[in-house]
């Protein structure tokens, strides 16, 4: 049996341990081991050693990332850690298990990873939606308060951080980092212009680094069992376990801790247990709402950052939506497009205009008062809505869906044109 | 300088622009919309889309924003590129799938920044077949017209009326394309400034109200360049006319004074030259020739006439009634209250310890002292300048950062809400407190001590404040400190608190700092006057108003005023008994109180229907001309009084035939006035041999329409006086700056055409600077501190002291009878402390009576806890408080 950190400590009945518990098995003696015996440089070091890439989505190498941030021995003052726990992405819900399940190894991995930036300030930016999360991670940062993990001279190492937990107001684009602190400061929702990245002007224009929960979650291990330990535990060279899921008609919809760059087919297979008698797979969203359909073809490819990116499609977070013949490709894309159109923040015009835009021709087809042209222009929005075009990665990452709807189920489309109607319904 | 290379020909740009910036500057056209010159670049439309190339092998390239994109050394573009130009078109495609398709019909029409860039990107097929979205509108008061259906979601409203204006009352609503401009609830914009949002937004959503009530489509509009007379700020603008009436104001962009936006006092203040009240004729209905004679022939036979001048009258008119009755019988027309400080400042603008500022020169401090001054109701748009000064700090922190100037939201972000410092020293709270870094409260007197005793903590040769508080002295060594320690410190005073020795403590600061800044050429002070040519009548050294009283008394024959309502300036028995003195002639516009009292009135043409110079407060010698020919039977005021001087031979007939010849009169009898003739092109000038027209060449109806009276197309009116033509006809270029009026180029037909009259964007208008500095506002060597300084304030048993509190809407006399000023203005209240207001048993609204020795008014009661304990403060210049010489103490009893 493969190692599974991650989730080592998540009980059947879903209860989180406490804090006796967390320490009991291992817990916080990370954060002893760094702010006790390495420097801040140190723990960044370990963690580009690792190999651990951002489990957002877009997978951005996590050590590098902390090294754009200003250090030495005068850096703007405060520097803030961000948790991006505003899990909206559609068919996700890897980072509520986490949060749920084990709060404390959030909590140990943001300490850390503001101890590797020297932030003297952290926030969890929660869905609104996850109030058993929020309270349980509110009992976990008391508890940790209470035991000198958080607050001044934190084990008398001289390090003082504080962690607020922000419930968002529930916009899917908080989960973009900048909108996200954005929200944070009070204000719109909306992205900012990069650059300057967060690292550099963040939250309240001071260095900030924004990281989703699983990432963080992978701190402690890292530092408790090393960069090579981590790199060991994947199948890939993006290192360690990945949180895998998958939802739609298969028999075993569920998350599970697999070393990362398991193949789809395994994931879907041995993990899911296949299809539900009578439904015949067609294709999977592999990584959340906005990464492109992969099918029948792509079952081999292993589940890393690279390997998807190849087949065409984007790890993201790697919970997966799987589409069968039972149901309407058409039909499903206009479920998302309606979602993202009226997620959008509004701010640029591909984005707010595009993507409503979309949505009506897909409803036109899927209501069977669909045309050849708005295939036509569906298939230009696809490229007008890409990435550098549009303010931020929403836009592009909801027509990744649609595009790749429109080249491996086309005829099903048409013929939602050509016979008038849904032939689904 | 910076190379770029657009479309593989090199250019030379500023690598402190964008790329949208430098390529507007260099004369290409990309489509935009989000950015704006004076507000920066948010990347929110996407319509400056170029692609970009890494390198001359690069031949894929990838789409970027121009607007977010520094013009670094090196880059290479192409606006011509084909993936480019579909990348634009498709974001006017998006922006139309909602916005109706009603531009023959929409008022925003031929003259809309999105109908121009939508030409522009070639978009011309509607592909969508869906329905639009719609939303409900609101009533936005007096000034704005709101149709939210028109909007494309660019966000410069709010951007400018939150971010550049500081206004809280309009906000977007709402998300995706849902996003709502509005405010919370129906009501009036609060923001003095909100007039702009008709400019700032690329197309019909905001619209001037005003000129829905008399609409005509601007190629239909005739208008000339003038300036604002509202204040003596002295503002560009462009009033525009049809069928002998002004419909409105346009913005005229001006570098060094009101850039692109104007307050709405000067935007929709213009309403009075078509008011009701508008003298049209002689009255008594007598012919001209016969009043002309009778007036000359008490003048001819050298019997005593007094002249009585106007601040809100040209040059050439205060001179021509100078000319008339004499330089010693000529008075300035305001009471000593006004005059001493008046001449206080026009003392600085002839020599001054440091250089005048400009307002874009304010807007470039990086700290300023406002002493005296509520600058929001006394030259507004000074106070938006100070508001963008206190975002120097955040500019410096950017650039330490590597983030350009331009890059707004990201510039805000870095920088929250680190400020400028900015100190306010007034009588009462101002509006630009809220943005201060330190603020004082106190009497006139107590704040020229404070400017005295700063003047002296940056430089301890400039006198010493005997008996200062020792919290007063550590707030002077404070912003003392804090001046000195800026780049560019500026001071900001004026007649506001109509108090002379702190124009004197003003002064000294501004000499102080220039004496010991290491670049003194950087240290500024800014002046503001009462009215749009305060300063130049200042200059013109006539005696005051109680001079004028006085030789009445000792006897006189008659009296002209010019274009001004006495009962304004003075308490209404002394008017009363001035008048009656001898036989009186006006010369006016409006109906007044003066011209009520009048034996004679002369239907004088406003600013609108005449030619001539106003000083502004930094000394600028402005030139505004004719939009109009006046109505049959009225004349300028100036050929009024020359035709007076001729019949009464004081001048022969071939004097004065233009007013090049009064300028020309002017120059060579008064030296201080040597550089007026500068303020803009004689009439003389052409170009090609052609006069500047005062219409588009799409002017339409010339022919026609007259026709109802009489079908004969009559001449186009003549104009001796300018180098403009009342017709459609003329040289079609761009005139000179001094000339230019609209802004027109092949395929620009909204405000944003101004782009094409910069000599780069955002930068001054091309062809010479419009206006003339006299004595350029610089700086003399010789000067030396004041040292009246005034004793403090000591409150007195049953007395207020009261200051005048000036008011944006309803201070200034002209505007007032414009219907939206009207409404905008608010109920006078006499505001004390509330300290006084328990002493003197006087509760909030309770109705008092308002002694000022033999003058008594009754007013309401407002508690203003910001006001230093025995002053008051009156609303000037309402008809509830006209004729009251303040600052003065009063006695307040209640009812």
């Amino acid at each position: 049996m493969a190692e599974t950190p991650l989730t080592q400590r998540i009980r059947p009945d879903g209860e989180p341990p406490g804090i006796a518990e967390y320490e009991r098995t291992g817990g916080y003696q990370a954060v002893r081991k760094a702010l006790r015996d390495m420097t801040s440089a140190a723990v960044i070091e370990e963690v580009k050693q690792s190999n651990l890439r951002g489990r957002g989505g877009a997978g951005f190498p996590t050590g590098m990332k902390w090294s754009f941030v200003p250090m030495g021995p005068e850096p703007p003052q405060p520097k803030y850690l961000v948790c991006n726990a505003d899990e909206m992405e559609p068919g996700t819900f890897k980072d509520r298990v986490l949060l749920e399940g084990d709060p404390h190894e959030l909590i140990e991995g943001m300490i850390l990873a503001s101890y590797a930036i020297q932030a003297s300030v952290g926030y969890i930016f929660l869905r609104d939606e996850y109030r058993l999360a929020a309270r349980r991670i509110e009992k976990a940062l008391d508890e940790a308060r209470a035991k000198n993990y958080l607050g001044v001279n934190i084990l008398g190492t001289g390090y003082n951080l504080e962690i607020y937990l922000h419930l968002s107001a529930g916009r899917y684009i908080c989960g973009e980092e900048t909108a996200l602190l954005n929200a944070l400061e009070g204000k719109r929702a909306n992205p900012r212009a990069k650059p300057p990245f967060p690292q550099i002007s963040g939250l309240w224009g001071k260095p900030t680094i924004v990281q989703n929960v699983e990432t963080l979650c992978n701190i402690p291990h890292i530092i408790n069992n090393g960069a090579a330990w981590f790199r060991g535990l994947s199948r890939s060279k993006d290192g360690g376990t990945k949180l895998y899921g998958a939802s739609g008609n298969v028999n075993r919809p569920g998350i599970w801790e697999l070393p990362m760059g398991t193949s789809l087919r395994e994931i879907l297979e041995e993990h899911a247990g296949g299809m539900l008698d009578g439904y015949r797979f067609r294709g999977v969203i592999p990584g959340g709402a906005s990464t492109d359909f992969l099918v029948e073809e792509h079952l081999d490819i292993a589940m890393d950052f690279d390997s998807v990116q190849r087949a065409g499609s984007r790890l993201g977070t790697g919970t997966m939506i799987v589409l069968d013949d039972r149901t309407c490709p058409v039909g499903m894309v206009l479920n998302l497009e309606h979602f993202f159109a009226q997620e959008s923040c509004g701010w640029c015009t591909p984005c707010r205009e595009g993507l409503p835009w979309i949505e009506k021709m897909l409803t036109a087809i899927e209501e069977g008062r669909g045309t050849l042209q708005d295939l036509e222009i569906l298939q230009q929005q696809c490229l007008l809505l890409g990435p550098g075009l549009t303010f931020c990665a929403l836009a592009p990452g909801a027509v990744e869906p649609l595009q790749s709807a429109l080249k491996y189920f086309r005829s099903d489309f048409e013929r939602h044109v050509s016979d008038g109607r849904c032939p689904w319904r | 300088m910076a190379t770029i290379y657009i479309d593989n020909k090199p250019y030379e740009v500023n690598p402190d622009d964008n790329l949208l910036q430098a390529c507007l500057s260099l004369g290409f056209n990309i489509p935009y919309f989000c950015w704006h010159p004076a507000m920066g670049s948010v990347g929110a439309c996407r319509q400056c889309a170029v692609k970009q190339f890494k390198d001359e092998n690069d031949t894929k390239g990838k789409i970027i924003m121009a607007c977010m994109t520094p013009a670094a050394d090196g880059t290479r573009i192409s606006i011509d590129d084909p993936e480019a130009k579909t990348f634009r078109a498709s974001v006017i495609e998006w922006l139309m799938l909602n916005h109706p398709h009603d531009c023959p019909v929409c008022d925003e029409g031929g003259e809309c920044h999105l109908q121009d860039m939508t030409v522009m990107t070639g978009h011309a097929y509607r592909r969508t077949r869906f329905r639009k979205r719609t939303y409900r509108n609101q009533d936005l008061g007096p000034f704005i017209n709101h149709e939210m259906n028109r909007c494309i979601q660019c966000y410069r409203c709010v951007r400018y009326y939150r971010d550049y204006a500081g206004g809280r009352d309009l906000n977007v609503f709402s998300v995706h394309d849902h996003v709502y401009f509005g405010r919370a609830h129906d009501g009036t914009l609060e923001n003095e400034f909100s007039g702009n949002l008709v400019e700032v937004c690329p197309t019909g959503v905001f619209t001037d109200k005003t000129l829905a009530r008399h609409y005509t489509r601007k190629w239909d509009l005739q208008d000339a360049p003038s300036i604002c007379i509202h204040c003596g700020v002295g503002c560009n603008t462009s009033p525009r006319a049809r069928y002998g009436m002004l419909r409105r104001i346009v913005n005229r962009f001006h570098f060094d004074i009101n850039g692109y936006f104007l307050c709405d006092r000067g935007r929709f203040g213009y309403e009075f030259v078509n008011s009701e009240r508008r003298i049209g004729s002689i009255r008594p209905s007598v012919p001209q020739r016969q009043v002309i004679e009778d007036i000359a022939s008490v003048i001819k036979n050298g019997r005593k006439v007094i002249g009585i001048g106007s601040p809100r009258a040209s040059l050439e008119a205060n001179f021509a009634l100078r000319m008339l009755v004499g330089a010693d019988r000529f008075f300035s027309g305001v009471r000593a209250e006004e005059s001493l400080p008046v001449a206080k400042v026009a003392e600085l603008l002839r020599r001054s310890p440091c250089p005048i500022a400009s307002v874009h020169d304010i807007e470039v401090s990086d700290a300023v002292l406002v002493l005296g001054e509520d600058l929001i109701n006394t030259a507004p748009r000074l106070a938006l300048a100070v508001r963008q000064s206190v975002r120097r700090k955040s500019m410096e922190t950017a650039a330490r950062m590597n983030i350009p100037a331009w890059h707004d939201y990201a510039v805000r972000t870095l920088a929250q809400d680190e400020r400028s410092p900015l100190v306010i020293a007034t009588p009462y709270e101002t509006a630009l407190d809220e943005i201060a870094s330190e603020s004082y409260r106190g009497a006139p007197e107590d704040l020229a001590r404070l400017g005295y005793a700063i003047a002296c903590a940056i430089d301890p040769q400039a006198p010493r404040v005997e008996g200062l508080g020792r919290e007063e002295a550590e707030l002077a060594e404070r912003i003392a400190g804090i001046l000195k320690g800026a780049n560019r410190p500026a001071v900001i005073f004026g007649t506001g608190c109509r108090n002379a020795a702190l124009i004197e403590a003003g002064a000294n600061v501004a000499l102080a700092l220039a004496r010991t800044h290491p670049d003194p050429e950087r240290v500024r002070l800014a002046l503001t006057v009462p009215e749009c040519n305060s300063a130049g009548l200042a200059l013109m050294e006539a005696k005051d108003l109680d001079a004028a009283f006085e030789a009445a008394r000792s006897g006189a024959d008659a009296i002209i005023v010019l274009e001004n309502d006495l009962y304004r300036r003075s308490a209404v028995q002394q008017v009363d008994e001035f008048l009656r003195a001898a036989r009186t002639v006006v010369l006016d516009s409006l109906e007044n109180e003066t011209t009520a009292k009048a034996e004679t009135i002369l239907p004088a043409g406003t600013f609108a229907e005449s030619e001539g110079t106003l000083v502004n407060s930094e000394g600028r010698a402005q030139r505004y001309f004719k939009v109009m020919p006046p109505r049959q039977g009225v004349l300028e005021s100036w050929r009024w009084l020359r035709e007076i001087a001729i019949a009464a031979g004081r001048l022969n007939e071939d004097s004065w035939r233009s007013l090049d010849a009064v300028i020309a009169a002017i120059e060579a009898e008064l030296p201080q006035f040597q550089e007026i003739s500068k303020a803009a092109p004689a009439a003389s000038f052409r170009i090609a041999g052609q006069k500047i027209p005062r219409q588009l060449h799409r002017y339409s109806g010339r022919t026609a329409m007259m026709a109802d009276i009489t079908v004969h197309e009559p001449a186009p009116p003549r104009d001796p006086d300018s180098a403009l033509a009342f017709s459609m006809e003329g040289y079609q270029g761009p005139p000179p700056a001094g000339l230019a009026s609209f802004f027109w180029a092949p395929g620009w037909n909204s405000y944003q055409a101004v782009n094409k009259y910069q000599s780069e964007i955002g930068g001054p208008l091309r062809g010479g600077p419009a206006g003339s500095r006299l004595g350029e506002g610089k700086r003399t060597d010789d000067i030396s501190y004041s040292s009246r300084i005034p004793e403090p304030f000591r409150s007195r048993d049953g007395k207020v002291f009261v200051v005048p509190a000036f008011r944006i809407f309803g201070s200034e006399e002209l505007s007032m009878h414009a219907p939206g000023i009207a409404a905008r203005a608010e109920k006078p209240f006499l505001e004390v402390n509330p300290s006084d207001a328990e002493k003197l048993g006087i509760s909030a609204e309770q109705e008092v009576a308002l002694t000022f020795g033999a003058v008594s008014r009754s007013l309401a009661i407002r508690m203003n806890p910001s006001l230093p304990p025995g002053v008051a403060a009156l609303p000037a210049g309402l008809p509830e408080s006209a004729g009251i010489p303040v600052p003065a103490w009063a006695r307040i009893t209640g009812r």
